[in-house]
Formats: C-alpha cells, structure tokens, sequence
C-alpha cells in the first residue's frame, strides 16, 4: 500500500468564536481521486482550502508527503498544486493562452515551451486552440471558461489538483459533460492527486474513488462509492442517500 | 478680518446674492434640461451616451476659456456666466442619473413590467424613486463644482465673490481672498445642507426600513 | 477675425510658442509630482483604512474650496510666479488621483486574489500581474481627469505670474481684445480635448478584454 501523499492530524478550524472544524483527522493516498461531500456549512472548502495554505489550521497537524505544511514554502507548494474553484476566476485581463501559462511563467519556462504546453492543454480540455487561445474569457461561455478553468490547474503537471465544487454553477448537460471529462483526465494522468468539493451526491459517487461525506465540521463516513450506498454509516448518511433514491422512485413511477 | 467686514459688509452681501443668483439658475437650467434629457431619450440608450459624451468634452474646456469664448456671441454679464455654468453643470447631473436610472437592478424593472406597468409607470414608480439617491448625490456634486467655478465669472464682470478674491490679489491683501474663499465655502455648504434635507424629506422613510 | 488671427501669428508666433510652452511645462510637471504622491498613497489607501479615510476627506474639503482661491491664497505666502502656481496645480489634481487609485484598487476582486495566491503568486507578482493590470483603467481615468483640471487651473495660472495660454485671455479681457481671447481660449480648449481624447483612448485600449462579444 502506498503512503499517505496528504494527512490531516486532529485539525481543528475557527474563524473568531465560529468552530468549523473541531478535529479532522484523515488520510490520502497518491494518485487518488476523493470527493468531499457535504452541504453549505459543513466545511468541506474550509478543509480544501488548508491544503494549499489559504488557510492555516488553528489547531492540528497538515502534512504533505508526511512534511508539515507549515515547514513548506507556501509559494512553492502552490504552483504544484492546481486549483479550480466554482467561480472560475479567470483573469479577465489575460487571454485565454495567457491565463493557462501563468504558472509556467511564475516557473519561468521558455516560450516554446509555453506554447505547446498551452497548445496540449487546450486539445485534453477539448478547446480547439486555433479558435480559442487568443480570446478573452468574456467571450466564452462558463462551460468553456470552466475548461479553461482545468487547463490551467494541470498546466505544470501538478501531482495535486484541487477543485471547489468546479461545476456548481453550470447546467446540467454541461456539467455531465465535464465530469466525464475530469474523470477521464485523471485516469489518462497517472499518480495524480484530485480533491474535488461538491455538494452534489450524484457527483460525489460517480467521480471519487472514495466519497468523504462531512456534515458539520465532522466526517460522517469516508469509503468507497459501493460501500456508501451499500452501508451508510450513520442516519445523516442514509438521509442523504433518500434523496437520490426519491428521485429513482419518481421515475420508476414513470416507468410503470 | 471683522474690520474688513464692518466696512464692506453690504458690497460682500451683495456678492454673495449675485454669486448664488448665479449658481442657482445655472443649476435649476441644469436640472431641467437634464430631465427632460433623460425623458426623451429614455428609451435610446445610443442618443444618451452620445450625448453624455458630448458635454463631457464641454466639461474638459476649462472654464475661463469657455468664459471667453462666448464673450463675442452673448457678451460680458450674468447670462454668459449662467450659460457655461450650465453646460458644466448639465454634464454631472446626466452623468449621475443615468448611472442612478441604471444602477436599479434589472429584475426590478422586469418584474414591474412583468406586472403590468407601462414604462412611463415603471420609471416613475421603480426607476426614478430607487435612483434618487444617485440623483442627489449628483446634484451635491453639481453644487459644489458651480459655486467654486463661480468664482471666475469675476473675469467677465458677471459679479459674484470671485470679485473679493480679484480684489485681494490687485491690492495684495489676504483678507479679501479670504473672505472670499470663506464665504463661497459657507454658500456651498449651506445649499449643501439644504439639498440634504430634501433628500431626506424624499427618501427617509424606506432608506430607513433599509436600515433597520 | 479671422484675418486678425492670421496677422497675430505672422507677428507673434514667438510669443504665442513660449506661452505654449509655458504651459505645458507646468502642466506636465504639476501632473508628474501629483502622480508621485498620489498613486502610491492611493494604493495605501486601498489596504488601510484609515489612509482611504483621510484621502476622502480631504478631496471632499478641496473639491468645496474654489481653484482660484487655492491659487490665490499661497501668494502671501510663497509669492506668485512658476512654484506657487504649481504648488497649487499639484493640490488641484490629487483628489482624481487618489479617489479613483483606492476605486481602481478595491475594485480588484478578492477572487482574482485567492487564485492567484493559490496558483502560487507571492505578493509582488500578485501586484504586478493581477491587480495592478486590473486597476489600471481606473488609475488611467483618475489621471485623466487631474490632467483636465490641471490644464484647465494652469489657465488661471496667469494671475499669480506663471504665464501660460491664460495670459492671453487675460490680455484680451483687459484691451477687450476679441483676438487674444479667441486664440488663448481655443488653445486651451484644444489642449484640454486632446488630453481627454488621448486618455479615452488609451484607456479603452487596455481594456480590450472587456469588449466582449460572446453571445448566446
């Protein structure tokens, strides 16, 4: 078995007298894809966020390829570490090439370089880079802006990639289409490390290889799809698995 | 100071008229021309930048030039000074409402036509009231700027306090500048203070539901 | 009119080029030491508090004080002629400056921020590449604007000794003189258009990015 690439250590996180972690303890292994799953408050980006150092744990140990966080150079740490999050953040004033290079630039990569690194990305995120490299991201729609989004994150071939419920503010359709994407992505890429944050149950289990349901600042269970929905570890669990079969009666009904 | 005072009090108090005469009617023509600007062209967003951008260029002349421009078509006095005291002013006002009239959030426009109301009543009922905040602090701005410009209507015998200042600087003698810096600075806050009180008279009551 | 024009230039090119020159000199030197004090204060401003509170304040004080007054009032003080007068210019365009720099700064997303920190920016390449960039039509227009009302102060400029385009106007009001009037005014008037054109211009030129033209 190999070794935990990202350990947490009785984490604790409080913004002034707010406590949203009390103590997170969990493991990741190299290469894995794990889905974090909880609703609104329940400290799932709180938790993403410690990863790359936005945020300092109040309490606790985290350790990456078993170094304490606090003993890295944060910079550093960060441009082998791509991150996606819901609101895309392109910057508005860069093309799209521009935007996609901008860590290859931070580590001062030649041109050429450069070029065909943006020129591979575009193609994996399916953007035709003829069409797209030299436009603005207002000028395209939030699903290609969104893959854009994952270009960049990947563009020094980080071996940790984090994403903050990346596909929460896209419709449904694009949405399906990404994640088939993502998942595709990084079963293409090997020994990469993906943290992906949502709230959405259906995504949860179909892209994590383990799903890590939290519910205030707490894990509530952290498995394997099959085993979730097999054995639901505690009733918050269960309730969250009610709402998705709800929906599977619906359309059972329907059938009938 | 006071012994400047005491011996011209009437000639500064008859300033102090002529420079708000001025400002005032500057102002007033500003405001009308602007609502009535805004009105017909409600409905042409082009027109109205077009236009906005127009005065803009006005309002980059810089005054004393302006001033003398216009000495060969309407002369020296009051009505040249009322003029380009108005097309400086009119600039900031159209500037404020329409950044007012568009800063209403768009839903509420919807909703409010969604509910049946023509768009004069849309204006009248949802734009116009919510952009009032805009529209007074516009009218502050317009204010303060035309009672400092003001002051250089001096130079084309159009009256007003400015006349202090070009007083002091002939006789090299501070007081009078400072008199009249100090009594164009108490016109402006005094009419700032007044408008202040109408804008609160027109919106105190849901400003303050805001709040709470 | 026209023809007295013509003849003022046939005698008085001279005269006319050093008024020019005078005032464009103290035009570009008021602008140069205003941006100086004011863009690094506006981006103070932008990050504390306190320092965008002052900056506030006092551009609301200055913008109720008259231009010609503030020119007027250092006389005793320091006497007439070029450094009074561009002490005064200076004063005039700091309130644009700074107002719109601490805008152009707050208007900078925190989100552009966090991902930038995130994709491993330190503070300076922060700055430099993301909010600086984005600040910059903001700052533009700021200087834009204190260049208009410098140009437009420079005129009176002339009453306190410091020559410039205004003391033709100045001349042409005392001999009622409708030539001087119409050729200092139009000068001016021209200087001041080209400052604002040149700046719309440049200012819609970075913001490229902005004009967007995707639509579904």
């Amino acid at each position: 078995m190999t070794e935990a690439t990202i350990q947490f250590k009785h984490v604790q996180k409080r913004f002034g007298d707010n406590l949203v972690l009390p103590d997170l303890s969990f493991q990741i292994k190299r290469g894995e894809f794990v889905t974090i799953l909880g609703t609104s408050g329940s400290g799932k980006t709180t938790t993403l966020k410690m990863i790359n150092g936005l945020w300092q744990p109040s309490a606790g140990e985290i350790l990456i390829d078993g170094k304490n966080i606090n003993q890295l150079d944060l910079v550093k740490l960060r441009r082998h570490m791509g991150y996606v999050v819901q609101q895309i953040g392109l910057f508005p004033h860069m093309t799209i090439a521009q935007n996609i290079a901008v860590v290859p630039k931070l580590l001062q990569w030649d041109q050429a370089r450069i070029n065909a690194r943006v020129e591979e990305l575009l193609k994996l995120v399916q953007l035709d880079p003829n069409e797209y490299a030299n436009r603005y991201p207002t000028q395209l729609s939030g699903g290609q802006q969104q893959r854009v989004g994952v270009a960049r994150a990947l563009a020094t071939n980080p071996s940790y990639v984090l994403f903050d419920e990346p596909f929460g503010a896209l419709d449904a359709l694009t949405r399906e289409e990404l994640q088939g994407e993502i998942k595709q992505i990084h079963e293409s890429l090997t020994d990469k490390t993906f943290m992906f944050v949502t709230h959405d149950i259906n995504e949860a289990l179909f892209l994590g290889q383990r799903v890590m349901v939290m519910h205030q600042g707490r894990i509530e269970q952290f498995a394997s799809p099959a085993e979730i929905v097999r054995h639901p570890a505690t009733p918050f669990v269960k309730k969250l698995l009610g709402t998705v079969r709800q929906n599977q009666e619906l359309w059972r009904e329907q059938d009938e | 100071m006071s012994d400047y005072w005491n011996a011209n009090w009437p000639t500064m108090l008859e300033d102090m008229q002529q420079h708000l005469t001025i400002v005032l009617s500057a102002l007033g023509a500003a405001l009308i021309i602007a609502v009535i600007v805004i009105l017909l062209c409600l409905h042409h967003e082009r027109w109205l930048s077009g236009l906005t951008y127009f005065f803009s260029l006005l309002y980059s002349i810089p005054s004393f030039a302006f001033f003398a421009l216009l000495l060969p078509l309407s002369g020296l006095g009051m009505r040249t000074a009322i003029i380009v005291l108005t097309l400086y002013a009119e600039y900031v006002l159209l500037r404020s409402f329409i950044t007012g009239i568009q800063g209403v959030d768009p839903q509420l426009v919807e909703v409010a036509s969604g509910m049946g109301m023509t768009s004069r009543q849309t204006f009248w009922k949802v734009q116009f009231p919510l952009a009032l905040p805009a529209i007074f602090s516009g009218l502050q701005v317009a204010l303060a700027s035309t009672m400092a410009m003001a002051t250089i209507v001096a130079t084309i015998n159009a009256g007003g306090l400015g006349q202090l200042l070009f007083e002091g600087l002939q006789g090299q003698q501070v007081v009078p500048i400072l008199w009249g810096t100090i009594l164009t600075m108490v016109l402006t806050l005094g009419c700032a203070g007044i408008l202040w009180l109408i804008e609160r008279a027109c919106t105190h009551r849901w400003r303050r539901v805001l709040k709470a | 009119m026209l023809a007295q024009i013509i003849q003022y230039f046939q005698l008085n090119s001279g005269q006319y080029w050093h008024y020019v020159g005078q005032h464009l000199g103290l035009t570009i030197a008021a602008l140069a030491i205003s941006m100086v004090i004011a863009l690094p204060l506006g981006y103070l401003g932008s990050q504390i508090k306190f320092v965008a509170s002052f900056c506030v304040a006092f551009a609301q004080v200055l913008r109720i004080i008259p231009s010609l007054a503030l020119l007027f009032l250092l006389i005793p003080f320091i006497g007439t002629g070029f450094v009074p007068a561009l002490i005064a210019l200076v004063v005039l365009a700091l309130p644009p400056l700074l107002i719109n720099t601490i805008l152009g700064f707050n208007e900078v997303s925190p989100l552009y921020q966090e991902v930038g920190t995130a994709l491993g920016m330190d503070q300076q390449q922060l700055r430099r590449q993301i909010e600086i960039p984005l600040a910059l039509p903001y700052i533009l227009n700021g200087i834009k604007l204190a260049l208009v009302e410098i140009i437009a102060s420079a005129t009176l400029a002339t009453y306190i000794g410091a020559g410039g385009l205004g003391t033709l106007i100045f001349t042409g009001l005392g001999l009622y003189d409708m030539t001087y009037v119409v050729i200092g005014a139009l000068s001016v008037a021209f200087l001041s258009l080209l400052a604002m054109l040149g700046f719309d211009f440049l200012i819609r030129k970075v913001r490229t990015y902005d004009r967007s033209n995707y639509s579904i």
